[in-house]
Formats: C-alpha cells, structure tokens, sequence
C-alpha cells in the first residue's frame, strides 16, 4: 500500500535514485520498487500472462485427480484420488500407445538426430561458396513449411495415383495404398520428419564448425592424419558441444513426438502402429470428453519428458561437462 | 604431353595453396568430393522434389492425375482446379483470417516479448531470478493440453480471435534471445539518456528499441511465421467455418483423404479432391516461398543468436 504511494514521488525525482541506493544498507523490496517501478510496470502483463496461459494451467492438471465437469470449475468438483491413474495403468491401449510411443520416439531420434551432423560435415568440405549457399538454402525451405501442408504433400506423393506409386509401378510392383498400411506409417513418419528438419539443424553445427581452430588441423596433419583422421580427431570433438545440447534438447521431446503430424496422417487403420500417447489422450479428451482421463495421461507423459530431460542433462554434466544449465 | 602434365601439377599446387586445409588431395580424396557432390545433389533434389511435384499435379487434368501419370510436369495443363478454388469464398474468408491472426497475434506477441525482455536484461531489478525462472520453468513443464483448453473454454474464448492470440504470446525461446541481445546493448547509452531526463519507457522506445531495429525483425519473422503456419489451436479452439485460417481449411480438405474411404482407391470425390489439395497447397505455400528468399538470413541469425545464449 505505502509503495503506491510513493510511486508520483519516486518518478518525480528518479534521478536522485543512485544516491538514496548508496544511502541504503542492502536494496530493500520496498526501494527496489520505488526505483524501478516503471521497470516492474512492463512486466505486469507478461507475468499475467504467465500466470493465466501457464500456470493456472499447470495447477489445472489436478483434475487428473478430481471429478471434472464440463462447465464446472476448471479444477475440478472433488477429489477421487487415483482413479483415473489406475484407469490407464490397466487400460491396454494405453500400453499400447506408450509402446508406440517409444519406437517412435526412438526412429525419430536414431535419424533425425546423427543426420544432421553428416549433412553439416558433408556441406562443410564443399570449397564453392555459392554451391554451399545454394544447397543450404533449399535444404533450410521445409522449415519453413506448416506441418499441414507437409503432410498434404505427403499425402499427394504417397497417394494411390502419386510419385512414389508409379516408381512401385514401374518396378513392376502393385500400387501401395500407403497411409492406409499400418507396417508403412513408422517410415513414413520417419522419412518426412527428416525431410523437414535435416537441414535446418545443420545451422548449428555449421556455426560450431567455423570456431574449430585453424592450427588443430595443422597440428594433426604434422602429425601424419589424414583428413579422415582430421574429421575424427578434431572435427568432431569440436563440435561435441554443439552434439551434447542438442541431444538433450532432443531428448527433451522424445515422449511428445510429432504430435500434430500423427494426427493429421494417421487414421483408424493406421491405429496400430501410429497412435501414440498424445493422440489417444487426444481423443479420449476431445472425442469421448473424458478430460480427467486424458488429464491424467497428459500429466504422466509430462513427467516422463521432464525426468527424461533432466536425467539426460545430469549424465552429460557428469561425463562430457555439457548441460543446459 | 609434358606440357600437359607440368600444368596439372602447378593447378594442384594452386589448389593446394587455395585449401584452407590443403594436403595433396589424394585420389581417396577426389572420390570423396564425387560421392559428396551426388549426395548433396540428391539431397536438393529429394527437397525439392514435392513441390515441383505439387504445383505439377495443380495444373494437371484429373483424369491424368488418376491414371498416375504427373510427376515433374503438369499434364493435361489447365486452370479448372484453380477457378474452382478460387471461387470459393471461405478460401479466400479463411486466407484473410489467416492474414489478420497473424498480424494481431504477430502484434500482441512482440509487444510482450520485448516488455518482459527488457526487464530481464537489467542485472539491478530486483527479484530478476525469479522472474526469469517464472519463464523458463514453463518450458520445462509445459501446461498441458487438457486443463490448457480447459481454460481457454471457461474463460469464454472459444471461437474467438483471443483462443488462437493469447496462448501463444510469449515465446520462452524467443524471449531468451530478446534478453540476450538487449544485455548485450552498450548501457552507457540509456544512461546518457536516462541523464537527458527520458523515463524508462521513453529509453525502451527511443534508445534500446532502434538500437536493436534488426533483432526486432528477427523477432517478428519467428512470431510471424510461426502463426502462419499454426494450426492446431485454431482447429481446437474454433467452430465456426468462417473463422478457421486457411491452414484448418487445407486440413479439412485433406481430412477425408486418409480415412478408408479412398482404400481401394478411385472414388470421384476422393480423386477430384487431390487436384483442389494441390492448388490448394500452392496458395498456401506461396506467401511463404515468396518471402523465403529474404527471411531466410534472420532467421539463421536468430537461431544462432539463441544458441550462443541459450
């Protein structure tokens, strides 16, 4: 209450600040706010934002444990304990969305993570400048690209009348319906995950590239490596850095896959291979409106991302001595 | 013929001279730089390729299509496709909402970002660790996507223009580069300026802000294309046709082409439908494509900018 007050006076003379500081044994909460009050003004609406779109969110995820009811409060009318967790534990499409889930999650990782690095190191030996824009650029444009539009394209490209049907034709093979096969979905997924994301995650290990010192390549070469060795030797310990964040980062996304991908590919047919954990609290959210339900899923694969990611961020600290933070 | 030989030995010299990492490029080498050169090649190629594919099958007859014949090359060239969806009012409603969200939510988002950053960037503000873990935190933990449209519903947002707007506003990311770049401003400058008699909002408008013109627009191109693109809210957030952005429509459009009713294959519908997703993913794309080629460079420099910091 007394801060308000003296707000008209602090801004009347703000420039005396520095000295009433010095004055001060230690900044008290009370001058911080009377010298920076129009600092703190800027940062009201963000952490209402905050406060609204995140955190009262992440409280919300108690009706994982409570009776919910559409229209009720958001935090649900009472409590039920563990009902909905014991719900999922014993339901089996459950272990099978979260089965789904890690092979998935795994493929993902297995290529999308190395790919770039090879595609970074291959661009790096290419001496024309103009080639090496040229091809960064093209490589950079999906992107750039709305995963709907990606996955119409994928669609078109893998339809029965599409591009990689006539080459299954002029193999002489039958046409594929593609989306329609369970055993297809995991490369497919798989193989437009990479398409979309390779070259961009070269920027990095491209900007990591240009720091490795000059005479580390130097000294190897004196001492008789050849540029295989050098690639082994000092290119990549050079960028591990680089390697370690991203892995983790990666990591950090394992349990969340391509949520938005999978919902717009998959169908009923699919279900077998492609429906993993977020789709079906997906559904079992907005098609059968069991929010408790999908709430306490949500909160469960939730805790698996974030142990995930701070345990591979502890391991890395540990034994490389990079981390996130 | 020693002529000759005497010449390519001066060119690998040259070429020696001109490697940064030059040893005598061995014959294990040139192979190297042939089986690299394919690589890349296919890589561009394989990038490409869907598109040339689609504004192919965009231009294409549809009994050309079906017969699975159009690759590279429209057949059958006509604009039938592009009339029919072009005629279509709720295309061009959705386009428009698109172009609006974008805007807006573009608007709403800097505004905050570079409010919240810039308090950040000031090592004296009291409380700071605070305010910045009340960030970060959230991108460890992220809301959820339950109690997420739990709340926007009983706040009442549902079907309008504030469900697709507010979730989204802050970046933790992009705020995390804003900050970095904002501490990393000369603070001589908002002192002298501070001196002059300016408050604190007229050295963040005056002095930091076209100080850091080309971060800003680093900044609004992430926002901006990170909107474009979206979809996901707008299709869970809203009902009404009229208010979709043209990234639903497109989705709506290509909804029905993965269910089992195309499963043997050639239904009218399902067929004429894939020529209208062809245009339509060209209009979409193009807005994108065409600004590509001048983004392209920000946005390198904002990721790198935020791995340095983050």
């Amino acid at each position: 209450m007394s801060t308000t007050l003296d707000r008209p006076r602090a801004s009347a003379d703000g420039t005396a600040a520095p000295a009433r500081a010095r004055r001060a044994r230690g900044p008290t909460w009370r001058r911080a706010i009377r010298r920076d009050w129009q600092l703190y003004s800027l940062a009201v609406v963000p952490l209402l934002f905050f406060v609204v779109f995140r955190y009262v969110p992440m409280l919300g995820n108690v009706i994982a444990f409570r009776r919910f009811r559409p229209g009720g409060s958001i935090f649900g009318e009472y409590w039920v304990g563990l009902r909905y967790v014991k719900m999922f534990l014993a339901d089996p499409t459950f272990w099978h969305v979260f089965t789904n889930t890690l092979v998935i999650g795994t493929l993902t990782l297995v290529f999308t993570f190395p790919l770039p690095i090879a595609l970074a190191l291959l661009l790096n030996e290419v001496r024309t400048r103009a080639v090496k824009r040229f091809v960064q650029s093209v490589s950079y444009l999906p992107h750039f690209l709305s995963i709907v539009i990606v996955a119409a394209m994928v669609m078109q490209l893998l339809s029965v009348d599409g591009s990689v049907n006539q080459l299954v034709r002029a193999a002489g093979g039958e046409a594929i319906p593609f989306l329609q096969r369970p055993e297809w979905f995991r490369s497919i997924y798989v193989s437009s995950e990479v398409w979309q994301t390779v070259g961009w995650g070269t920027i990095l290990y491209l900007a990591a590239l240009t720091t490795i010192d000059e005479n580390l390549y130097e000294a190897a070469r004196i001492d008789g490596a050849n540029r295989w060795r050098q690639t082994w030797h000092v290119t990549l310990p050079g960028i591990r850095p680089t390697m370690v964040t991203l892995l983790i980062l990666n990591i950090g996304t394992f349990m969340t896959v391509g949520f938005e991908k999978i919902l717009l590919l998959y169908n009923p047919l699919t279900y077998p291979t492609a429906d993993v954990i977020s789709t079906y609290l997906f559904r079992m959210g907005f098609e059968s409106s069991s929010f408790s339900y999908a709430a306490a899923i949500g909160l469960f694969e939730a805790l698996i991302g974030v142990t995930l990611i701070l345990t591979a961020n502890a391991i890395s600290r540990r034994t490389v001595g990079t981390s996130l933070w | 013929m020693t002529v000759e030989r005497d010449s390519t030995t001066r060119a690998d010299r040259l070429l020696r001279a001109a490697r940064p990492r030059g040893i005598t490029p061995t014959r294990g080498y040139r192979v190297f730089q042939g089986v690299n050169a394919v690589i890349l090649t296919a890589v561009v190629v394989v990038t490409l390729y869907p598109f040339v594919n689609i504004v192919a099958r965009s231009f294409s007859d549809q009994t050309e299509i079906i017969a699975g014949r159009v690759n590279l090359w429209p057949r059958g060239f006509n604009l039938t496709a592009y009339r029919l969806v072009m005629s279509d009012p709720m295309f061009w409603t959705n386009y428009r909402n698109t172009v609006v969200y974008t805007v807006v939510a573009t608007a709403i988002a800097m505004v905050l970002t570079v409010c919240y950053a810039y308090v950040l960037s000031k090592p004296h503000v009291r409380g700071r660790p605070v305010l910045v873990g009340m960030a970060v935190v959230t991108m460890v933990f992220p809301p959820g996507l339950i109690p997420q449209y739990v709340l926007v519903t009983s706040l009442g947002l549902k079907n309008t223009i504030w469900a697709i707007v507010l979730p989204g506003a802050i970046n933790v990311f992009n705020l995390l580069v804003m900050k970095s770049f904002f501490e990393s401003l000369p603070v001589e400058l908002e002192e002298a300026a501070a001196v002059d008699g300016l408050n604190t909002y007229g050295v963040l408008l005056r002095i930091v802000l076209p100080l850091s013109k080309a971060m800003v627009a680093t900044m609004v191109l992430f926002y901006a294309v990170s909107f474009w693109n979206s979809w996901f809210t707008a299709f869970l957030y809203i009902d009404r046709l009229d208010l979709f952005p043209v990234t639903v429509y497109l989705r709506n459009l290509i909804a029905g082409a993965t269910g089992a009713g195309n499963m043997g294959g050639t239904s009218d519908a399902v067929q004429s439908a894939a020529t209208l997703q062809a245009v339509t993913i060209v209009l979409t794309v193009l807005p994108i494509l065409f600004v590509y080629p001048f983004i392209q460079r920000y946005f390198v420099s904002g990721v790198m900018l935020g791995a340095v910091k983050g």
